[in-house]
Protein backbone atom coordinates (compact mmCIF):
# COMPACT_ATOMS: atom_id res chain seq x y z
CA UNK A 1 0.00 0.00 0.00
CA UNK A 2 1.31 3.55 -1.33
CA UNK A 3 1.87 5.97 1.52
CA UNK A 4 3.76 8.79 -0.22
CA UNK A 5 6.49 10.30 2.43
CA UNK A 6 5.67 14.22 1.72
CA UNK A 7 2.30 13.87 2.36
CA UNK A 8 0.70 14.28 6.00
CA UNK A 9 -2.11 12.45 7.60
CA UNK A 10 -4.96 11.75 9.73
CA UNK A 11 -6.29 9.18 11.68
CA UNK A 12 -9.18 8.75 9.53
CA UNK A 13 -7.19 8.22 6.36
CA UNK A 14 -6.79 11.16 4.87
CA UNK A 15 -3.56 12.65 3.48
CA UNK A 16 -3.27 16.59 3.16
CA UNK A 17 -0.77 18.05 1.27
CA UNK A 18 0.45 21.80 2.08
CA UNK A 19 0.98 24.61 -0.37
CA UNK A 20 1.53 27.64 1.00
CA UNK A 21 -1.62 28.38 3.61
CA UNK A 22 -3.64 26.28 0.75
CA UNK A 23 -3.80 22.29 2.11
CA UNK A 24 -5.02 19.52 -0.03
CA UNK A 25 -6.89 16.91 0.98
CA UNK A 26 -7.42 13.59 0.00
CA UNK A 27 -8.61 9.64 0.87
CA UNK A 28 -5.06 7.13 1.37
CA UNK A 29 -4.61 4.36 -0.27
CA UNK A 30 -5.35 2.09 2.09
CA UNK A 31 -8.55 3.91 2.68
CA UNK A 32 -9.60 3.47 -1.06
CA UNK A 33 -8.72 -0.37 -0.79
CA UNK A 34 -10.88 -0.80 2.24
CA UNK A 35 -13.70 1.02 1.13
CA UNK A 36 -14.10 -1.06 -1.98
CA UNK A 37 -14.84 0.52 -5.48
CA UNK A 38 -16.34 4.28 -4.54
CA UNK A 39 -19.46 5.06 -6.68
CA UNK A 40 -20.56 8.55 -4.77
CA UNK A 41 -18.50 10.94 -3.13
CA UNK A 42 -20.07 14.20 -1.82
CA UNK A 43 -17.83 17.00 -1.37
CA UNK A 44 -18.30 20.67 0.75
CA UNK A 45 -18.86 23.52 -1.24
CA UNK A 46 -16.18 26.19 -2.13
CA UNK A 47 -16.71 29.00 0.11
CA UNK A 48 -17.93 26.19 3.14
CA UNK A 49 -16.01 27.27 6.22
CA UNK A 50 -14.84 23.10 7.85
CA UNK A 51 -13.38 22.32 11.08
CA UNK A 52 -10.97 19.60 11.47
CA UNK A 53 -12.06 16.81 13.02
CA UNK A 54 -15.82 17.53 12.03
CA UNK A 55 -17.47 15.54 8.92
CA UNK A 56 -18.14 17.96 6.08
CA UNK A 57 -19.19 15.34 3.00
CA UNK A 58 -19.44 11.50 2.67
CA UNK A 59 -17.60 8.91 0.73
CA UNK A 60 -20.14 5.71 -0.61
CA UNK A 61 -18.63 2.43 -2.42
CA UNK A 62 -21.12 -0.15 -2.87
CA UNK A 63 -21.27 -1.50 -0.19
CA UNK A 64 -20.86 1.09 2.68
CA UNK A 65 -21.11 4.94 3.60
CA UNK A 66 -18.20 6.73 5.15
CA UNK A 67 -17.82 10.20 6.10
CA UNK A 68 -15.62 12.67 4.92
CA UNK A 69 -13.77 14.47 7.99
CA UNK A 70 -12.17 17.95 7.23
CA UNK A 71 -8.60 17.32 8.62
CA UNK A 72 -8.11 20.90 8.96
CA UNK A 73 -10.13 24.41 9.97
CA UNK A 74 -10.64 27.20 7.18
CA UNK A 75 -12.37 28.24 3.66
CA UNK A 76 -13.19 25.81 1.04
CA UNK A 77 -11.02 27.04 -1.88
CA UNK A 78 -11.92 24.76 -4.74
CA UNK A 79 -13.18 21.28 -4.96
CA UNK A 80 -12.11 18.52 -7.10
CA UNK A 81 -15.28 18.33 -9.86
CA UNK A 82 -13.92 15.30 -11.95
CA UNK A 83 -13.55 13.31 -8.58
CA UNK A 84 -17.47 14.33 -8.33
CA UNK A 85 -18.73 12.98 -11.92
CA UNK A 86 -16.10 10.03 -11.88
CA UNK A 87 -15.65 9.02 -8.57
CA UNK A 88 -13.86 6.05 -9.60
CA UNK A 89 -10.76 8.26 -9.45
CA UNK A 90 -10.68 7.96 -5.81
CA UNK A 91 -9.57 3.98 -6.02
CA UNK A 92 -7.72 4.63 -9.33
CA UNK A 93 -5.53 7.31 -8.39
CA UNK A 94 -5.82 8.30 -4.67
CA UNK A 95 -3.16 10.47 -4.40
CA UNK A 96 -3.04 12.56 -7.26
CA UNK A 97 -6.33 12.72 -9.74
CA UNK A 98 -8.48 11.24 -6.61
CA UNK A 99 -7.50 14.80 -4.65
CA UNK A 100 -11.17 16.02 -2.85
CA UNK A 101 -10.64 19.29 -1.98
CA UNK A 102 -8.60 22.32 -0.99
CA UNK A 103 -8.90 24.37 2.63
CA UNK A 104 -6.99 28.32 3.04
CA UNK A 105 -5.93 27.71 6.71
CA UNK A 106 -4.47 29.40 9.00
CA UNK A 107 -3.17 27.09 11.44
CA UNK A 108 -2.42 23.26 10.82
CA UNK A 109 -3.37 20.80 13.34
CA UNK A 110 -1.08 17.91 14.33
CA UNK A 111 -0.86 15.49 11.30
CA UNK A 112 0.96 12.13 11.20
CA UNK A 113 3.65 11.91 8.79
CA UNK A 114 4.13 8.86 6.90
CA UNK A 115 5.89 6.86 9.09
CA UNK A 116 3.40 7.23 11.67
CA UNK A 117 0.44 6.80 9.38
CA UNK A 118 1.92 3.52 8.11
CA UNK A 119 2.19 2.49 11.51
CA UNK A 120 -0.76 3.03 11.74
CA UNK A 121 -2.07 1.25 9.29
CA UNK A 122 -0.29 -2.08 10.57
CA UNK A 123 -2.57 -1.54 13.55
CA UNK A 124 -5.76 -1.82 11.80
CA UNK B 1 -13.79 -20.16 9.80
CA UNK B 2 -11.33 -20.90 6.52
CA UNK B 3 -12.43 -22.94 3.36
CA UNK B 4 -10.37 -25.22 1.78
CA UNK B 5 -9.98 -22.16 -1.23
CA UNK B 6 -8.50 -19.91 1.28
CA UNK B 7 -4.81 -20.01 -0.01
CA UNK B 8 -6.07 -19.75 -3.50
CA UNK B 9 -7.07 -17.07 -2.26
CA UNK B 10 -4.70 -15.16 -0.72
CA UNK B 11 -2.24 -15.94 -3.79
CA UNK B 12 -4.88 -13.58 -5.63
CA UNK B 13 -4.51 -10.82 -3.78
CA UNK B 14 -8.34 -10.75 -2.17
CA UNK B 15 -9.07 -9.21 0.30
CA UNK B 16 -11.43 -10.83 2.96
CA UNK B 17 -14.56 -10.33 5.14
CA UNK B 18 -16.31 -12.42 8.03
CA UNK B 19 -19.23 -14.12 6.65
CA UNK B 20 -21.19 -15.85 9.43
CA UNK B 21 -18.35 -17.06 11.31
CA UNK B 22 -16.00 -17.65 7.77
CA UNK B 23 -12.86 -16.00 6.14
CA UNK B 24 -14.69 -15.36 2.79
CA UNK B 25 -13.21 -12.97 -0.57
CA UNK B 26 -15.04 -9.84 -0.17
CA UNK B 27 -13.27 -8.67 -3.35
CA UNK B 28 -10.29 -9.38 -5.51
CA UNK B 29 -9.95 -6.27 -6.76
CA UNK B 30 -12.37 -4.33 -8.17
CA UNK B 31 -15.93 -5.20 -7.40
CA UNK B 32 -17.69 -3.24 -10.22
CA UNK B 33 -15.20 -5.05 -12.70
CA UNK B 34 -15.94 -8.61 -11.16
CA UNK B 35 -20.18 -7.59 -11.14
CA UNK B 36 -19.76 -6.20 -14.90
CA UNK B 37 -17.48 -9.65 -15.57
CA UNK B 38 -20.59 -12.29 -14.59
CA UNK B 39 -23.09 -9.94 -16.77
CA UNK B 40 -20.96 -9.87 -19.52
CA UNK B 41 -18.56 -12.71 -19.57
CA UNK B 42 -18.13 -14.80 -16.34
CA UNK B 43 -17.16 -14.97 -12.50
CA UNK B 44 -16.28 -17.46 -10.33
CA UNK B 45 -16.88 -17.74 -6.73
CA UNK B 46 -15.97 -20.11 -3.48
CA UNK B 47 -19.29 -20.56 -2.20
CA UNK B 48 -17.79 -23.11 0.30
CA UNK B 49 -19.03 -21.58 3.62
CA UNK B 50 -23.13 -22.82 2.40
CA UNK B 51 -24.09 -25.52 3.93
CA UNK B 52 -24.74 -29.20 2.66
CA UNK B 53 -26.86 -31.82 4.50
CA UNK B 54 -27.80 -35.08 2.58
CA UNK B 55 -31.17 -36.29 3.42
CA UNK B 56 -31.07 -40.23 2.74
CA UNK B 57 -33.55 -43.48 2.27
CA UNK B 58 -36.65 -44.62 1.33
CA UNK B 59 -38.64 -42.05 3.36
CA UNK B 60 -36.55 -39.37 2.54
CA UNK B 61 -38.94 -37.20 0.34
CA UNK B 62 -41.70 -37.61 3.13
CA UNK B 63 -39.15 -36.22 5.91
CA UNK B 64 -38.10 -33.15 3.30
CA UNK B 65 -42.31 -32.68 2.55
CA UNK B 66 -42.47 -32.61 6.26
CA UNK B 67 -39.68 -30.77 7.56
CA UNK B 68 -40.06 -27.82 4.33
CA UNK B 69 -42.63 -26.31 2.92
CA UNK B 70 -42.43 -27.33 -0.63
CA UNK B 71 -43.36 -30.43 -1.82
CA UNK B 72 -39.88 -31.94 -2.63
CA UNK B 73 -40.59 -35.53 -2.85
CA UNK B 74 -42.30 -34.65 -6.18
CA UNK B 75 -39.05 -33.05 -7.70
CA UNK B 76 -37.84 -35.89 -10.16
CA UNK B 77 -34.39 -37.37 -9.66
CA UNK B 78 -31.63 -34.46 -11.29
CA UNK B 79 -33.91 -31.61 -10.62
CA UNK B 80 -33.64 -28.96 -7.99
CA UNK B 81 -36.29 -26.32 -6.26
CA UNK B 82 -35.97 -23.58 -4.34
CA UNK B 83 -38.05 -23.99 -0.83
CA UNK B 84 -38.24 -22.72 3.04
CA UNK B 85 -37.55 -24.08 6.02
CA UNK B 86 -40.16 -22.40 8.43
CA UNK B 87 -40.54 -22.56 12.35
CA UNK B 88 -43.85 -23.21 13.85
CA UNK B 89 -45.22 -19.81 13.75
CA UNK B 90 -44.56 -19.52 9.91
CA UNK B 91 -41.08 -17.79 10.40
CA UNK B 92 -38.23 -18.23 8.18
CA UNK B 93 -35.37 -20.12 9.51
CA UNK B 94 -33.84 -20.51 6.11
CA UNK B 95 -34.69 -20.29 2.30
CA UNK B 96 -32.94 -23.32 0.61
CA UNK B 97 -32.20 -25.10 -2.81
CA UNK B 98 -32.83 -29.09 -2.33
CA UNK B 99 -31.09 -31.40 -5.42
CA UNK B 100 -32.99 -34.73 -5.51
CA UNK B 101 -29.73 -36.74 -6.55
CA UNK B 102 -31.59 -39.72 -6.26
CA UNK B 103 -35.26 -41.81 -5.23
CA UNK B 104 -33.64 -41.99 -2.13
CA UNK B 105 -31.21 -39.24 -2.26
CA UNK B 106 -31.32 -35.35 -1.80
CA UNK B 107 -29.01 -32.95 -1.38
CA UNK B 108 -30.24 -29.84 1.02
CA UNK B 109 -28.06 -26.60 0.83
CA UNK B 110 -28.71 -23.99 3.65
CA UNK B 111 -27.50 -20.73 4.06
CA UNK B 112 -23.87 -20.32 6.18
CA UNK B 113 -25.45 -18.55 8.88
CA UNK B 114 -28.44 -20.84 9.31
CA UNK B 115 -27.04 -24.07 8.42
CA UNK B 116 -26.30 -25.25 11.85
CA UNK B 117 -30.28 -24.70 12.68
CA UNK B 118 -30.95 -26.44 9.03
CA UNK B 119 -28.96 -29.41 10.43
CA UNK B 120 -30.44 -29.87 13.54
CA UNK B 121 -33.91 -28.96 12.28
CA UNK B 122 -33.72 -31.46 9.94
CA UNK B 123 -32.54 -33.96 11.95
CA UNK B 124 -34.76 -33.45 14.47
CA UNK B 125 -38.26 -33.44 11.84
CA UNK B 126 -36.95 -36.61 10.04
CA UNK B 127 -36.52 -38.33 13.36
CA UNK B 128 -40.21 -40.00 13.13
CA UNK B 129 -39.43 -41.12 9.07
CA UNK B 130 -37.11 -43.62 7.68
CA UNK B 131 -34.61 -41.17 6.76
CA UNK B 132 -30.88 -40.61 7.78
CA UNK B 133 -29.87 -36.80 7.86
CA UNK B 134 -25.71 -36.26 7.20
CA UNK B 135 -24.28 -32.90 7.35
CA UNK B 136 -21.56 -32.80 4.73
CA UNK B 137 -20.73 -29.21 5.50
CA UNK B 138 -17.09 -29.78 6.50
CA UNK B 139 -16.23 -31.61 3.92
CA UNK B 140 -17.90 -30.13 1.02
CA UNK B 141 -16.55 -27.23 -1.23
CA UNK B 142 -18.59 -25.10 -3.19
CA UNK B 143 -17.61 -23.23 -6.26
CA UNK B 144 -20.17 -21.49 -8.76
CA UNK B 145 -19.06 -20.41 -12.42
CA UNK B 146 -21.76 -17.69 -13.23
CA UNK B 147 -22.01 -15.75 -16.24
CA UNK B 148 -23.44 -16.01 -20.89
CA UNK B 149 -19.93 -17.81 -20.80
CA UNK B 150 -20.06 -20.30 -18.13
CA UNK B 151 -21.65 -22.60 -20.55
CA UNK B 152 -18.78 -22.46 -22.83
CA UNK B 153 -16.01 -22.66 -20.40
CA UNK B 154 -17.69 -25.91 -18.51
CA UNK B 155 -18.21 -26.96 -21.64
CA UNK B 156 -14.81 -27.28 -22.54
CA UNK B 157 -13.82 -29.23 -19.65
CA UNK B 158 -16.72 -31.73 -19.08
CA UNK B 159 -18.22 -34.80 -21.51
CA UNK B 160 -21.49 -34.26 -19.69
CA UNK B 161 -24.18 -32.72 -22.03
CA UNK B 162 -24.76 -29.12 -20.87
CA UNK B 163 -27.98 -28.79 -23.54
CA UNK B 164 -29.87 -31.58 -21.41
CA UNK B 165 -28.56 -30.23 -18.29
CA UNK B 166 -31.80 -27.23 -17.61
CA UNK B 167 -32.01 -24.76 -14.63
CA UNK B 168 -32.11 -25.74 -11.55
CA UNK B 169 -31.16 -29.36 -12.58
CA UNK B 170 -28.11 -31.11 -11.72
CA UNK B 171 -25.85 -34.38 -12.82
CA UNK B 172 -22.72 -36.27 -11.75
CA UNK B 173 -19.75 -35.61 -14.18
CA UNK B 174 -16.39 -35.48 -14.69
CA UNK B 175 -15.19 -31.73 -15.27
CA UNK B 176 -11.08 -31.43 -15.74
CA UNK B 177 -10.74 -34.71 -14.48
CA UNK B 178 -12.53 -34.28 -11.30
CA UNK B 179 -15.60 -35.91 -9.82
CA UNK B 180 -18.37 -33.38 -9.41
CA UNK B 181 -21.68 -32.74 -8.71
CA UNK B 182 -23.01 -30.38 -11.54
CA UNK B 183 -25.57 -28.09 -11.47
CA UNK B 184 -27.26 -25.42 -13.08
CA UNK B 185 -28.11 -22.98 -10.37
CA UNK B 186 -26.52 -19.67 -9.10
CA UNK B 187 -27.36 -16.58 -7.01
CA UNK B 188 -26.58 -14.04 -10.05
CA UNK B 189 -29.64 -13.83 -12.66
CA UNK B 190 -27.46 -15.00 -15.02
CA UNK B 191 -26.45 -18.87 -16.47
CA UNK B 192 -24.22 -20.86 -14.40
CA UNK B 193 -23.34 -23.46 -12.90
CA UNK B 194 -22.26 -24.95 -9.02
CA UNK B 195 -19.95 -27.63 -8.80
CA UNK B 196 -20.57 -29.51 -5.62
CA UNK B 197 -16.81 -31.45 -4.55
CA UNK B 198 -14.75 -32.95 -1.74
CA UNK B 199 -12.77 -30.13 -0.58
CA UNK B 200 -9.35 -31.88 -1.06
CA UNK B 201 -10.52 -31.58 -4.38
CA UNK B 202 -11.39 -28.17 -4.42
CA UNK B 203 -8.22 -26.45 -5.63
CA UNK B 204 -8.00 -28.61 -8.94
CA UNK B 205 -11.40 -27.38 -10.15
CA UNK B 206 -10.79 -23.79 -8.98
CA UNK B 207 -7.74 -24.27 -11.47
CA UNK B 208 -9.00 -25.97 -14.03
CA UNK B 209 -11.79 -23.48 -14.29
CA UNK B 210 -9.33 -20.71 -14.16
CA UNK B 211 -7.47 -21.55 -17.01
CA UNK B 212 -10.34 -22.51 -18.83
CA UNK B 213 -12.03 -18.97 -17.99
CA UNK B 214 -9.25 -16.93 -18.81
CA UNK B 215 -9.72 -16.83 -22.71
CA UNK B 216 -13.77 -15.59 -22.02
CA UNK B 217 -12.70 -12.71 -19.28
CA UNK B 218 -13.71 -15.20 -16.38
CA UNK B 219 -12.55 -13.29 -13.04
CA UNK B 220 -12.68 -14.75 -9.49
CA UNK B 221 -15.48 -12.61 -7.87
CA UNK B 222 -16.27 -11.92 -4.12
CA UNK B 223 -19.21 -11.54 -1.96
CA UNK B 224 -19.35 -7.60 -2.58
CA UNK B 225 -20.07 -8.59 -6.41
CA UNK B 226 -22.09 -11.66 -5.69
CA UNK B 227 -24.69 -8.77 -3.41
CA UNK B 228 -24.84 -6.50 -6.12
CA UNK B 229 -25.83 -9.48 -8.51
CA UNK B 230 -28.15 -10.85 -6.51
CA UNK B 231 -30.10 -7.84 -5.64
CA UNK B 232 -30.34 -6.69 -9.60
CA UNK B 233 -31.90 -9.85 -9.86
CA UNK B 234 -34.32 -9.18 -7.36
CA UNK B 235 -33.37 -12.21 -5.08
CA UNK B 236 -33.88 -11.97 -1.75
CA UNK B 237 -31.26 -12.74 0.61
CA UNK B 238 -31.51 -14.65 4.52
CA UNK B 239 -30.68 -11.63 7.13
CA UNK B 240 -32.14 -8.42 4.76
CA UNK B 241 -35.57 -10.07 3.14
CA UNK B 242 -36.30 -13.10 5.13
CA UNK B 243 -35.81 -14.03 8.55
CA UNK B 244 -37.87 -15.44 11.40
CA UNK B 245 -39.98 -12.59 12.08
CA UNK B 246 -41.04 -12.82 8.45
CA UNK B 247 -43.20 -15.48 6.43
CA UNK B 248 -42.72 -16.91 3.21
CA UNK B 249 -46.09 -14.78 2.32
CA UNK B 250 -44.16 -11.26 3.54
CA UNK B 251 -41.20 -11.82 0.98
CA UNK B 252 -43.81 -12.46 -1.93
CA UNK B 253 -42.63 -16.19 -2.34
CA UNK B 254 -46.13 -17.67 -0.90
CA UNK B 255 -46.07 -19.84 -3.44
CA UNK B 256 -43.25 -22.10 -2.46
CA UNK B 257 -45.75 -23.24 0.75
CA UNK B 258 -47.83 -25.88 -0.74
CA UNK B 259 -50.31 -26.27 1.27
CA UNK B 260 -51.90 -29.12 -0.97
CA UNK B 261 -49.57 -31.37 -0.40
CA UNK B 262 -50.43 -34.66 1.37
CA UNK B 263 -49.51 -34.47 5.18
CA UNK B 264 -48.52 -31.95 7.38
CA UNK B 265 -45.46 -29.48 7.52
CA UNK B 266 -43.82 -27.50 10.61
CA UNK B 267 -45.71 -24.05 10.14
CA UNK B 268 -48.47 -25.75 8.44
CA UNK B 269 -51.51 -24.05 10.77
CA UNK B 270 -49.42 -20.47 11.48
CA UNK B 271 -48.63 -20.03 7.77
CA UNK B 272 -52.69 -20.87 7.01
CA UNK B 273 -53.66 -17.95 8.95
CA UNK B 274 -50.71 -15.78 8.04
CA UNK B 275 -51.65 -15.28 4.18
CA UNK B 276 -52.50 -11.83 4.01
CA UNK B 277 -49.19 -10.00 4.89
CA UNK B 278 -49.27 -6.55 6.73
CA UNK B 279 -45.75 -5.84 5.17
CA UNK B 280 -44.55 -7.17 1.52
CA UNK B 281 -41.43 -6.71 -0.23
CA UNK B 282 -41.46 -4.57 -3.01
CA UNK B 283 -38.71 -3.02 -5.43
CA UNK B 284 -37.32 0.86 -5.29
CA UNK B 285 -36.21 2.68 -7.82
CA UNK B 286 -34.37 5.87 -6.95
CA UNK B 287 -32.11 8.74 -9.03
CA UNK B 288 -28.74 10.08 -8.67
CA UNK B 289 -26.62 7.69 -7.35
CA UNK B 290 -27.06 8.29 -3.61
CA UNK B 291 -28.61 4.52 -2.47
CA UNK B 292 -31.01 3.86 0.00
CA UNK B 293 -29.77 0.76 2.35
CA UNK B 294 -30.66 -1.27 4.41
CA UNK B 295 -32.63 -0.35 7.94
CA UNK B 296 -33.38 3.29 6.16
CA UNK B 297 -36.81 4.38 6.90
CA UNK B 298 -39.27 4.52 4.18
CA UNK B 299 -41.74 7.77 3.85
CA UNK B 300 -45.04 9.01 2.03
CA UNK B 301 -45.93 12.16 2.85
CA UNK B 302 -43.53 12.16 5.81
CA UNK B 303 -45.29 9.02 7.18
CA UNK B 304 -43.22 6.36 8.02
CA UNK B 305 -44.31 3.47 5.79
CA UNK B 306 -41.88 1.19 5.80
CA UNK B 307 -37.81 -0.18 5.60
CA UNK B 308 -35.49 -0.42 3.35
CA UNK B 309 -33.97 -4.09 3.41
CA UNK B 310 -31.03 -4.05 0.96
CA UNK B 311 -30.03 -1.06 -1.75
CA UNK B 312 -26.81 -0.46 -3.29
CA UNK B 313 -26.02 1.97 -6.44
CA UNK B 314 -26.60 -0.92 -9.44
CA UNK B 315 -23.89 -1.22 -10.98
CA UNK B 316 -25.57 -2.70 -14.25
CA UNK B 317 -28.36 -0.10 -14.49
CA UNK B 318 -26.67 2.73 -13.39
CA UNK B 319 -29.18 4.42 -10.75
CA UNK B 320 -29.73 3.16 -6.97
CA UNK B 321 -31.96 0.02 -6.44
CA UNK B 322 -33.08 -1.19 -3.28
CA UNK B 323 -36.02 -3.89 -1.72
CA UNK B 324 -37.76 -2.46 0.83
CA UNK B 325 -41.47 -3.66 2.81
CA UNK B 326 -43.96 -1.67 2.76
CA UNK B 327 -47.28 -1.63 4.12
CA UNK B 328 -49.39 -3.42 1.23
CA UNK B 329 -51.35 0.75 0.38
CA UNK B 330 -48.34 1.99 -0.71
CA UNK B 331 -47.13 -1.32 -2.47
CA UNK B 332 -48.10 -0.57 -6.21
CA UNK B 333 -45.86 -0.13 -9.02
CA UNK B 334 -45.35 3.56 -9.59
CA UNK B 335 -45.99 4.76 -6.08
CA UNK B 336 -43.79 7.56 -5.16
CA UNK B 337 -42.19 7.56 -1.97
CA UNK B 338 -39.26 9.14 0.22
CA UNK B 339 -36.33 7.34 1.13
CA UNK B 340 -34.55 9.27 4.67
CA UNK B 341 -31.37 8.48 3.57
CA UNK B 342 -29.26 9.79 6.03
CA UNK B 343 -31.54 12.46 7.05
CA UNK B 344 -31.61 13.56 3.32
CA UNK B 345 -35.02 12.83 1.55
CA UNK B 346 -34.22 11.42 -1.67
CA UNK B 347 -37.23 9.99 -3.89
CA UNK B 348 -38.01 6.59 -4.91
CA UNK B 349 -40.26 5.18 -6.70
CA UNK B 350 -41.77 1.40 -6.63
CA UNK B 351 -40.94 -0.81 -9.19
CA UNK B 352 -41.87 -4.07 -10.47
CA UNK B 353 -39.07 -6.78 -9.33
CA UNK B 354 -36.40 -8.24 -10.72
CA UNK B 355 -34.66 -4.87 -11.86
CA UNK B 356 -32.50 -7.00 -14.01
CA UNK B 357 -33.02 -10.06 -16.52
CA UNK B 358 -30.80 -11.42 -18.64
CA UNK B 359 -31.64 -11.71 -22.46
Amino acid sequence: MRIPENLSYTKEHEWVRLDGDVATVGVTAFAAESLGDVVFVQLPEVGDAVTAGESCGEIESTKSVSELFSPVSGEVTEINQSVVDGPEAVNADPYDQGWLFRVRTADLPELLDAAAYAALTQED
Amino acid sequence: MKTALHEVHTGLGASFTDFAGWSMPVRYSSELAEHRAVREAAGLFDLSHMGEIEVTGPQAGDALDYAFVGRLSAVRPGRARYTMMCNAEGGVLDDLVVYRLADEHYLVVANAGNAAVVSAELTARAGGFDAEVTDRSAETSLIAVQGPAAVDIVGKLTDADLSSLKYYASTPAVVGGQDVLLARTGYTGEDGFELYVPGERAAAVWRVLTEAGEPHGLLPAGLACRDTLRLEAGMPLYGNELSTELTPFHAGLGRVVKFDKPGDFVGRAALDTRRDPDRVLVGLKGSGRRAPRHGYRLLADGEDVGEITSGALSPTLGYPIAMAYVLPAHAEPGTALSADVRGREEPVEVVPLPFYRRS
